[in-house]
């Protein structure tokens, strides 16, 4: 019976996770990734980032945005080495490592979110 | 039948345990290649991969971005390099086909009836692509403003 819960526990915060994923990540990767550094679009300045960032609400956004999709990434990253590579016996081993980096990407973000000056 | 002869079949009836095993056939490591059903089944679920590179990136942004200026513009360059460009276009991809995906489960998660008919798988999705629209537009202002 606890490990269903368990199993429901992660479901919910993968499938939290794809959503935010889903809406937000293609426009930020979009951004930052492609249209400013091939200068189709006109980056913001160091200044206006900074501004934007010191704001509580967009520091709440970046944490959702940061952790939620680790954990969709954990979930979905250990069934396709579950699945994909039958590496069944290593279960325990791709469970700590996957949900493992997604707390620490978690702390950091936290980290990093909470000591802006 | 004697008392001796039900005897000897009590203790020469001997049960050997049965152990039944599945017949199975040895799945290759590589099956997701054999239909494109299955590889497109792969590529989804591995879509999660240039997911979690964007958090990492961004973290790095995040920090570059606390450390003043010059940080920043470091890693402003590095996103100039075609490394960084080549891998975050494929990310990118990646990324709408996650986005896509999830977006068109809608209608497999939940059959909406209007007037005794099923609507179009279209149509119950189309409420997705609309909101992600608008936030990525919201996003994208703040960020330009």
């Amino acid at each position: 019976m606890k490990r269903q819960s368990n199993e429901a526990f992660f479901w919910m915060l993968f499938s939290a996770g794809g959503v935010v994923a889903a809406l937000l990540i293609p426009g930020h990767l979009f951004l930052f990734g492609v249209a400013f550094p091939l200068g189709w679009i006109q980056p913001p300045t160091y200044e206006h980032l900074l501004a934007l960032v010191r704001l509580p609400v967009t520091r709440i956004y970046l944490f959702v945005l940061c952790s939620l999709p680790l954990f969709h990434w954990a979930h979905r990253f250990r069934y396709t080495l579950y699945d994909g590579l039958q590496v069944k016996h290593l279960n325990e081993v791709i469970f700590s490592l996957c949900y493992g980096g997604a707390v620490v990407g978690t702390v950091v973000a936290g980290y990093l979110l909470w000591n802006i000056a | 039948m004697s008392a001796v002869n039900r005897e000897t079949i009590k203790t020469t009836a001997v049960y050997t345990e049965f152990h039944p095993r599945w017949y199975r056939e040895r799945v290759s490591v590589y099956w997701w290649l054999g239909q494109w059903q299955y590889l497109k089944f792969i590529l989804r679920e591995l879509s999660s991969v240039p997911v979690a590179i964007f958090v990492v990136i961004t973290l790095f942004q995040l920090r570059a971005l606390l450390s003043g200026p010059a940080a920043y513009a470091r890693f402003e360059h590095w996103l100039r390099t075609p490394g960084a460009i080549v891998l975050n276009v494929i990310s990118f991809f990646f990324v709408l086909l996650h986005t896509i995906t999830w977006f068109n489960l809608a209608p497999r998660a939940m059959a909406i009836r209007m007037r005794g008919k099923r609507l179009p798988d279209l149509l119950v999705a189309a409420p997705n692509y609309a909101l992600w629209l608008v936030v990525s537009v919201v996003v994208a202002w703040f960020i330009l403003r």
